[in-house]
């Protein structure tokens, strides 16, 4: 498989989500514990504050499961999460860290 | 006017402000500051459990028999891991409970301090929101808004762990915080309500299926109402159970796998499911892609996140189930649906309800009338999990929201005794009779000298086969008669365990007049234990065997 086949297969088969949450400690285990117990890898996390640091903002890469809408819906609902949006998988926030990740 | 308090001293403040007048926990070390506080409380009455499991389902007792949060208690480390079970128990059966765990004092978080276990990180995916708090102030936010979470939209366990030092931290307070409670939901889409109308209407053979969101949003009223208007026959889901009276025309009793088989053939040829308050639970369901395989589905419920779960619905709802069933009454037509209620006589009358043992005190299903046969719709009946739970479920004669307290969703073995102590500390007016197993009842026997201690006025059944009954049964079944530690071969003299705890008891089988006996062990005031032993090959009958469909029923 050449390389832009690959980037390709994984294209159609990953979702970006862009999740804004309040800044405390706790709330990243809240959300991607509801990954994990689904046995759902995550395979790409960043976070950084945003504004006056009272909110943050996770983006997380994960794959395009059949159930990544009920996911989305429970994510939604935790009390530290306000607000999902949901990204395709050619979204630039991943774009520019290979750099960062060469084995 | 200022005053001083402490951390803990504010966290007892607030829980009165709640309005909690009972909590149940145990103390220890890192929550004594609180303990400190709680015993100068005049408003609170403290119930001292013998297990911390037992206080977090006292807690679910008080909860499930009145509907408001209630307040459980546990210091740190093994108080705090004990508690788990019954939080966990809260999250699946959606319990609006609060508990309050004491932690190591902030400076020694991490460093495996004595009693010290990451309450937070264990207590995260069983509990609908937790707080680590970190100062005496964040109480003030904390506590209210625990109580806000646990009763808002779909109710559910909320964990606040708050360290020694932080309880012991004094404050200036010079205003008080608002009593958290549940937040208004937005009203239901009119147009999907109109839509869902139409479809009812439209429907020549409707079911509606209530789950224990009708219980939870005080819609058992409004639940018969519509079914009564629209000529709905319905069925309920364990946790549903009373929400419309069992003896009502149009009740068609439990569904699923331990449903009357008329009962899963009926949802087997309906055109429409209306499901309200219900999450397609696989034990209510079956084999998901046969069930209601003929059907559409409407769904409502509070919480977005059920739609589209298990069964897409053709109308999903996000509401409040009452407020939508109240949206939904004036738009139905009022019909008789005459041709499909007679279709579901006919089921019935070719699959009638078969039980064993008719009237006889001494057999499981003529035990359960004789002891419905002693008590009216006032008394709350409590089960813990096993075959006698099933088999309360389809034969007793449940009649109200809020008569029946059961561990659905995480099936806990050891739920029924503490529960019902907790819903007869809150109820003292009614009589409470818990179901019980010799299996569950050991799973919390220690909790019999709290129910002595409080006088409790709670009736325990025990049906005893010297069996984990369910177990018994699925070995007989499906694993070749190969039964392997489902049967008990030392067995407690009970009667002398709870004579030695304090309470009263009293034998059926070696009573000259069993019903005379049971009637006045009831009557009694006080907490009693009533023994019973029953047949260990008796079935829980019909069942839908795991992963079969509902129609594929066997037993009688």
């Amino acid at each position: 498989m050449n390389a832009s086949n690959r980037h390709e297969q994984q294209a159609l088969s990953r979702a970006i989500l862009e999740i804004d949450v309040n800044n405390h400690p706790g709330v990243m285990s809240h959300v991607v514990g509801l990954f994990s117990r689904r046995a759902c890898n995550v395979e790409g996390i960043l976070c950084l504050p945003v504004g006056d640091g009272r909110q943050s903002r996770i983006w997380l890469l994960v794959n395009d499961d059949l159930r990544l809408p009920q996911m989305i819906r429970q994510v939604e609902k935790l009390e530290d999460v306000t607000a999902v949006r949901r990204h395709p998988p050619e979204h630039a926030v991943f774009g520019n860290l290979e750099a960062f990740f060469r084995a | 006017m200022t005053e001083t308090l402490t951390g803990a001293q504010l966290t007892v403040r607030l829980l009165e402000r709640q309005g909690i007048t009972t909590v149940a926990g145990i103390p220890g070390g890192a929550i004594l500051p609180i303990y400190d506080a709680l015993g100068q409380s005049t408003a609170i009455h403290h119930v001292l459990a013998r297990h911390e499991q037992g206080a977090g389902f006292m807690a679910q007792g008080m909860a499930r028999a009145t509907g408001k949060p209630a307040v459980c208690l546990a210091s740190s480390g093994p108080g705090a891991t004990n508690l788990l079970t019954a939080i966990a128990d809260a999250k699946l059966d959606s319990i609006p409970l609060v508990a309050i765990t004491g932690q190591v004092p902030q400076a020694m978080i991490g460093t495996d301090a004595f009693q010290e276990v990451d309450t937070y990180g264990l207590s995260i995916p069983i509990t609908k929101h937790n707080f680590l708090v970190s100062s005496a102030e964040e109480l003030l936010d904390v506590i209210p808004a625990a109580f806000r979470i646990a009763a808002s939209g779909r109710p559910g366990p909320v964990l606040v762990d708050i360290p020694k030092d932080v309880q012991t931290q004094a404050i200036e307070i010079a205003e008080w915080p608002d009593p958290g409670c549940a937040l208004p939901v937005a009203p239901a889409n009119a147009a999907a309500i109109t839509e869902a109308a139409a479809m009812i209407n439209g429907a020549a053979r409707p079911l509606l299926y209530l789950g224990g969101g009708v219980v939870h949003s005080g819609a058992a009223a409004a639940a018969v109402a519509l079914a009564e208007k629209a000529g709905l026959p319905t069925v309920m889901t364990l946790m549903a159970l009373g929400a419309m009276p069992v003896d009502h025309p149009l009740s068609l009793g439990m569904l699923g796998m331990h449903g009357a088989r008329a009962t899963n053939l009926a949802l087997d040829e309906c055109d429409l499911l209306i499901a309200v308050g219900a999450r397609f639970d696989d034990r209510a369901t079956g084999k998901v892609a046969q069930f209601c395989r003929h059907a559409k589905i409407i769904h409502i419920d509070i919480d977005h996140a059920e739609l589209d779960k298990i069964k897409t619905a053709h109308i999903g709802i996000t509401a409040d189930v009452g407020e939508a069933l109240g949206q939904l009454l004036p738009q139905v037509a009022a019909s008789p649906r005459t041709a499909w209620r007679e279709r579901i006589g006919e089921l019935q009358r070719q699959f009638p309800v078969v039980v064993d043992g008719g009237d006889d005190p001494l057999s499981h299903f003529g035990l359960i009338r004789t002891v419905a046969a002693c008590l009216d719709d006032d008394a709350i009946i409590a089960t813990d999990v096993g075959q006698h739970q099933m088999w309360v479920a389809q034969y007793y004669p449940l009649r109200r929201a809020r008569q029946w307290l059961t561990s659905g969703g995480l099936g806990t073995m050891g739920f029924g005794v503490p529960a019902a102590i907790g819903a007869a500390l809150a109820e003292p007016g009614r009589t409470v009779v818990c179901f019980t197993g010799d299996g569950s009842i050991l799973m919390n026997i220690q909790e019999l000298v709290t129910a002595a201690e409080e006088n409790a006025n709670v009736k325990i059944v025990l049906m005893n086969n010297a069996a984990l009954g369910l177990v018994h049964q699925q070995q007989t079944l499906f694993y070749g008669e190969r039964l392997f530690a489902s049967q008990f071969k030392a067995m407690p003299d009970f009667v002398a365990v709870a004579r030695g705890f304090g309470i009263q008891a009293v034998d059926l089988d070696r009573a000259t007049n069993p019903c005379a006996a049971l009637l006045d062990a009831i009557a009694r005031p006080g907490p009693c234990l009533i023994h019973v032993s029953i047949d260990a090959g008796q079935k829980v009958y019909p069942m839908v065997p795991p992963g079969a469909a509902n129609h594929e029923m066997i037993g009688h």
